[in-house]
């Protein structure tokens, strides 16, 4: 079990540096999107689609279509950003750049460099959930408004954390690949179903199955980062599977804690499996 | 520091990849100040040797220590004190030159203003000052080597590993390299170099460790082999099986021979072909003085595998 525990010292820092560092010098390629798309998903979705469904509000939530969608943008932004920064971005610099090679030949271990990969990946995760959510709360003054209570002001602490999770996660992924094409199975067969169906653009309770509810629970990491920023957003968690709003977020916490520790240990030794032989 | 002291020492040294032994038992001394060449074909097992010493790879077996540490429990302290420049390029392309030097120094823990000051003397050693701010891609094949060489030095290493610092560039690029090499041999860094060529390690080296199949399978000064296992002229000419028995008749005391469609007789004397390049003025002959490369294929019996 020792062999498992990562040692991490404060070198973690300077790999997380290296990559703040390059983030800041495409600070405009990397900030104009993030703020363009929940834009673009609020006025297809909330707007447009909302429409459809003129002023009733939405089953299990005290809320109309546009209200429920805009923490699942926030939660996706922070899946989204955290997912690609660790498979795609970590595969270019492992693969490609061979910049894990050069900085493991200095004092900083291969364990020191995945830590540091997995912490830049929450830290961008919290920058894009932090991005919308200010979009989210500017939108929300030209229509309904979309942030009611003032515990929003901890959804980029959801956003860091879920974003580690997601880190952890995509980092398996990488240690497994061997070509960069490896990544279209994740994101089709895990990141995409979790989009459309995290509570994100429906209440799961629409569809009456308790079977569903109760996978959406276990397997779908982005279920319980999208209802932990909805109810820092409107202050209503929702019920799912039957569960309270308390079991709820016990649930959620306890989840996110378990995944992330276990997957950020995995994917530590598993990608010091893959680099040194 | 004592110059004759002992950096690096290995002692049955062994590399297991599954079933492939890319290093096997090998014994060597490395002692500081010296610039050793291990010299070998592809896949002989250098890399997998430099990468062992500089705790990348872990060893399967054996013993080897640099500075008196193990590389098996004091990684971190090793690495300090090691400057290293792999055979691939692994710049980071996302910063610039300077970037590229100062990023790397605070992997190491030198402080802001040291960094930027041990970059400049090094941009300046390497005559790389003009691409200062220039990206990486902008950058000539020589020039990145030359960088990547520099960012081996920001930690002001004790041992400096060079594998494969010429490969992939063109001939003045090489001598460009080669003139820096021989530069920091002279301010005493202990260097080991890894190269296929024999007049890279000729040029370069104090000693060198023949190696194939993952075994040092000769050990020497590069004057001395080539004295002892090549002679001093070599005289090179087409395959044909009468011109064979008549040199071995003519040249009794000299070795003939033959590697594929060429003919190479190795003399221990100075001037031994003269007479025999005017008895046969119609043969194309060259006579050239014997190198490394002779002692290589003496010695492993065969053409390099490239």
């Amino acid at each position: 079990m020792s062999n498992w525990l990562p040692k991490l010292t404060y070198r973690v820092w300077l790999v997380w540096r290296r990559n703040l560092e390059v983030f800041r010098k495409t600070l405009f390629v990397n900030f104009l999107p993030a703020l363009l798309e929940p834009i673009l998903y609020l006025a297809a979705f909330g707007l447009g689609f909302g429409a459809l469904l003129g002023s009733s509000t939405l089953p299990g939530y005290n809320e109309s279509y546009i209200q429920f969608i805009a923490p699942g943008l926030i939660a996706i932004a922070v899946m989204y950003g955290s997912f690609f920064e660790c498979t795609y971005a970590s595969f270019v610099r492992m693969y490609f750049q061979k910049t894990f090679d050069a900085i493991i030949a200095t004092p900083v271990s291969v364990e020191e460099v995945i830590a540091g990969e997995l912490l830049w990946g929450a830290t961008r995760a919290a920058i894009n959930g932090t991005i919308v959510l200010a979009v989210v709360a500017a939108v929300g003054v030209f229509s309904k408004p979309l942030v009611t209570t003032p515990f929003a002001i901890l959804v980029p602490i959801v956003a860091f954390f879920g974003g580690l999770m997601f880190s952890s996660i995509a980092m398996c992924f990488t240690a497994s690949a061997k070509t960069i094409d490896f990544f279209n199975f994740p994101t089709f067969l895990f990141i995409t179903p979790m989009f459309l169906v995290s509570n994100t653009f429906f209440p799961l309770a629409v569809a009456h199955s308790k079977p569903l509810e109760a996978v959406a629970l276990a397997v779908f990491p982005l279920t319980h980062v999208v209802d932990m920023t909805r109810a820092l957003m409107s202050g209503n968690i929702g019920s799912l599977a039957g569960l309270n709003s308390t079991a709820m977020w016990i649930l959620a916490i306890v989840w996110v804690a378990i995944v992330t520790l276990v997957f950020f240990v995995l994917a530590i030794h598993q990608m010091k499996k893959k680099l040194i032989k | 520091m004592n110059s004759s002291e002992v950096l690096i020492k290995a002692r049955g040294l062994t590399k297991r990849y599954n079933h492939l032994l890319a290093v096997d038992h090998i014994d060597f001394d490395v002692r500081g100040g010296e610039c050793v060449g291990f010299l070998g074909p592809n896949g002989a097992g250098k890399t997998t040797t430099v990468r062992m010493i500089y705790c990348f790879l872990p060893v399967t077996e054996g013993e080897l220590t640099v500075a008196g540490m193990d590389v098996k429990t004091q990684e971190r302290e090793i690495k300090r004190l090691i400057g290293v420049s792999p055979q691939e390029d692994n710049l980071d392309p996302d910063f610039t030159v300077i970037r590229n030097l100062q990023v790397y120094a605070r992997y190491f823990d030198i402080p802001k203003e040291e960094s930027s000051k041990r970059a400049m003397e090094l941009l300046k050693f390497f005559s790389l000052e003009e691409k200062k701010d220039a990206s990486i891609s902008e950058l000539s094949g020589g020039m990145k080597r030359r960088l990547i060489i520099a960012r081996a030095l920001i930690n002001q290493p004790r041992i400096l590993l060079l594998d494969e610092p010429t490969t992939g560039l063109d001939p003045q690029g090489r001598h460009i390299v080669w003139d820096e090499i021989r530069a920091l041999r002279k301010q005493g860094v202990t260097i080991i170099l890894t190269t296929h060529y024999m007049d890279e390690a000729e040029a370069l080296c104090d000693r060198i460790f023949v190696v194939d199949n993952g075994k040092i399978i000769q050990t020497g000064i590069p004057k001395e082999m080539i004295k002892q296992y090549a002679g001093e002229d070599v005289l090179e000419t087409e395959f044909d099986e009468a011109m064979v028995q008549a040199l071995k008749r003519e040249l009794p005391d000299a070795e003939v021979e033959v590697y594929g469609d060429q003919v190479r007789v190795y003399a221990k004397q100075h001037g031994t072909f003269e007479q025999i390049i005017k008895r046969y003025p119609n043969k194309t002959m060259t006579i050239r003085n014997a190198n490394l490369e002779d002692v290589f294929l003496k010695l492993t019996g065969r053409k390099l595998r490239e």
